[in-house]
């Protein structure tokens, strides 16, 4: 067998070998230190996290207390922000709306959505397309389900009042968009027939970890459906309908694209929360200041959810 | 050159106008250096505005001055985001087309175009009062006047006849009447009293003004919690429930056009964009009697109110940004296109939907072609700028931003308050714009 001759280059690279194998090996006994090895790995992570949400967290409070304004710096007022937006009709009501746009949307999405999960959690045929289907809510973009419904809703062409003049049920048009109660129930609506596909999907995974044996001695034990239900499935789906709620609360609470589009926030303000009301305030009318302040609003609420959720998780782990 | 010297020159400049230069210029990078203008407009009404631009504007000015013209549309409702995030970042558009009074609430992130409006204005005859109001900060032009759009009533002539109503009314109480008439016969008028850019303020505005009513005085002190202001209001909610369409709470600016071009309303305050979309599509619009639509249009100012009729226009300008590199370009572009040879191919097309924004285009040929888009012919010369009798300045625009005399008015007519609950709480909202 022939040896390679080496050239000259080959002589150059040869000679760089021993200081790229004495790096590798300095960068394998790095890796191979615990607390370095998690700090790089945590590295992108955290860079991730301070410069996509902590940054615009820590400048969204900055200006919150200041009188910043658009192409105008401002300048530090305080707490004057917030006061103003605390003794703003339109900013209680938007607070209300929020508030109650939340409880009712989580309501009725995780009730039809536990529904839906029991359902597809049994034998029949098809199971996996209609599975799959159910997911379409979720998967299309919501600016563009929000126009479709919107569509639904318009004031002179609803198809739906079309429908129900065409059957005889109404003699005048139902006021879908153009009254705010009837306008806040149909962002209701819209929010729990998008959001109910991912408490459907997500219960319907935790009732696939339920052994059938606990069902099956229950019902030896002649526990009726309803029983079985309430003292088997209920408590080991506790966690998981937990996150869910928790996780569909913050959504919901911090929602924008929904209304921002079905209503814009009208009629009158009717319709408003507190984002499409920030948005309003802080980006359309240029006051970043008390957009940012009226945004905040949002943080204790949000905290307030997650903590009770940890606490409650802790307290299950415990047990 | 080498590839190690070409990485080393390549890095060094990365390093330089990287992360950190980004930090300390405050500034997002800008990467087109050349002769390039990118200016962002609204998605016309009327859609052939947008294809000369495209199709005419950007050969044309390549051709002229070298400029590589990108035209941007977005929808109008969009644009006070993009400006607010342009100037914040210090990134965008190098010419952003703002509505209404929008230049005075981004005044400082404008370049001053006095210099392009003095040239426009003294060749051309001078530009109309309304836009130069929305344009102008202590004198100096921050945004450059393009065009406006008139808000006239567009009418359904043989519906109006038939109820013996030969002529269009000329108070507020004779349209009442008419309107009432008319909504009896499922024919109401058609309004929005939502968050729209145009057509709510331009009806809500004017209906105030025309009892007397106004937000301030000369002096910038709230006014509108007055006895004229509540007898609007209290005319408005009435003549909503009698004689409107009352879902139009709910409506954006194009819900009239297709409610009207539909055979659903019989008048709607509008720009003429109703008349020329029927005027374009003669075989798909057509009448009860199968007449082309346009053929039953009429266009009528405002009525009078106890105190006369004031309108409001809706003015369309051009801003240069100042964190555009290129202001010259863009001040070289906007000069380009307000030349009457340039500028009339967009005119035209707009068949009087938009006007120019001087008085020599009043005289344009175009309005002798079609008797029935006269009355937008001389509107350019009236109108009221909102924040009457004070400044058109910022705080009038955060008012209209707040829409807070639309809502006045639709609090009232959709029952939610009563006309003086409705101005009190305009009122207090007015009071904290202008403490």
């Amino acid at each position: 067998m022939r040896v390679p001759v080496v050239t000259g280059a080959g002589s150059a690279a040869s000679a760089a070998l021993p200081r790229e194998r004495a790096s590798v090996s300095r960068l394998t006994r790095m890796l191979e230190s615990e607390k370095l090895l998690a700090a790089a790995l945590l590295t992108p992570g955290v860079l991730v996290l301070v410069l996509f949400i902590a940054y615009p967290f820590v400048m969204a409070i900055w200006f919150s207390l200041t009188s910043i304004r658009v192409g105008d710096p401002g300048e530090f007022i305080g707490l004057a922000n917030f006061t103003k937006a605390w003794n703003d009709d339109i900013f209680q009501h938007a607070f209300k709306n929020t508030v109650f746009y939340t409880f009712w949307a989580t309501i009725f999405k995780f009730a039809l959505g536990m529904w839906l999960a029991l359902l597809l959690n049994r034998h029949f045929r098809f199971k996996r397309i209609i599975r799959a289907s159910m997911l379409l809510p979720f998967i299309i973009p919501t600016v563009l389900s929000a126009f479709a419904w919107r569509w639904m809703f318009d004031p002179t062409f609803s198809v739906m009042n079309w429908l129900l003049f065409h059957t005889g049920l109404i003699t005048d048009r139902l006021p879908f968009l153009s009254d705010g109660d009837w306008a806040m129930w149909c962002a209701v609506l819209v929010n729990t027939w998008r959001g109910m596909p991912f408490f459907a999907i997500t219960l319907l995974a935790g009732l696939q970890t339920i052994s059938p044996d606990l069902h099956e001695a229950a019902a030896l034990d002649g526990a009726g459906a309803w029983h079985r239900f309430w003292h088997v499935t209920w408590p080991l789906l506790m966690p998981v309908t937990l996150v869910v709620v928790v996780f569909s609360v913050i959504q919901t609470f911090s929602d924008f694209q929904l209304i921002y589009v079905l209503t814009g926030g009208g009629p009158a303000n009717s319709t408003h929360l507190i984002a499409t009301y920030a948005y309003q305030v802080g980006v359309a009318s240029g006051l970043l200041g008390e957009g940012a302040a009226l945004s905040l609003f949002m943080f204790p609420v949000l905290f307030a959810v997650v903590w009770f959720q940890l606490r409650y998780m802790k307290r299950m782990e415990g047990h | 050159m080498k590839r190690r010297k070409f990485l080393k020159a390549t890095g060094a400049g990365i390093a330089a106008t990287g992360l950190a230069g980004i930090l300390a210029a405050h500034r997002a990078p800008v990467f087109a250096q050349a002769n390039t203008i990118h200016i962002l407009r609204w998605n016309d009404f009327v859609p052939a505005a947008d294809k000369v631009l495209r199709e005419v504007y950007v050969p044309d000015v390549q051709k002229a001055l070298g400029i590589k013209l990108n035209v941007e549309t977005v929808n109008a409702n969009d644009i006070p985001a993009r400006a607010t995030a342009g100037i914040q970042s210090g990134s965008g558009p190098d010419i952003i087309m703002l509505l209404n009074n929008y230049p005075q609430l981004y005044a400082a992130g404008g370049v001053d175009v006095s210099d392009v409006a003095a040239e426009v204005g003294k060749a051309q005859g001078g530009i109309y009062d309304l836009p130069k109001a929305m344009c102008t900060v202590g004198g100096k032009w921050v945004a450059m006047p393009w065009s406006t759009v008139p808000a006239l009533i567009s009418y359904r002539k043989s519906w109006f006849d038939e109820i013996g109503v030969k002529e269009f009314p000329k108070t507020w109480a004779a349209y009442h009447e008419a309107g009432k008439k008319l909504k009896a016969m499922k024919r109401p008028i058609g309004q929005t009293l939502g968050h729209t850019f145009g057509d709510a303020p331009t009806f809500a505005y004017p209906m105030m003004w025309s009892y007397g009513g106004q937000e301030i005085d000369a002096k910038g002190k709230v006014i509108i919690d007055s006895k004229e202001t509540v007898e609007s209001v209290k005319f408005m909610a009435q003549f909503w429930k009698d004689a409107h369409d009352e879902g139009g709470l709910a409506w954006d600016d194009s819900n009239n056009n297709r409610a009207f071009l539909s055979g659903d309303i019989c008048a709607t305050l509008n720009g003429a964009s109703i008349y020329v979309a029927a005027l374009n599509g003669a075989d798909k619009f057509k009448t009860d009697k199968g007449a082309p639509l346009h053929t039953d249009i009429l266009h009528a100012p405002l009525p009078s109110g106890p105190k006369g009729t004031f309108p409001y226009h809706t003015a369309f300008t051009h801003m240069v940004m100042k964190y555009s590199k290129n202001q010259k370009g863009a001040k070289e572009f906007l000069r380009w296109a307000h030349t009457p040879a340039n500028y009339e191919k967009w005119f035209v097309v707009q068949k009087g939907f938009a006007i120019g924004p001087t008085t020599q285009w009043e005289k344009h040929k175009m309005w002798d072609a079609d008797p029935v888009m006269l009355p937008f012919r001389t509107a350019g010369r009236g109108g009221r700028h909102m924040g009457f009798a004070g400044a058109p300045a910022q705080k009038a625009a955060e008012a209209w931003n707040k829409y807070i005399i639309v809502d006045m008015y639709a609090n009232a007519a959709s029952g939610k308050m009563t006309p003086e609950a409705s101005v009190k709480a305009a009122a207090g909202e007015l009071a904290k714009i202008y403490k």
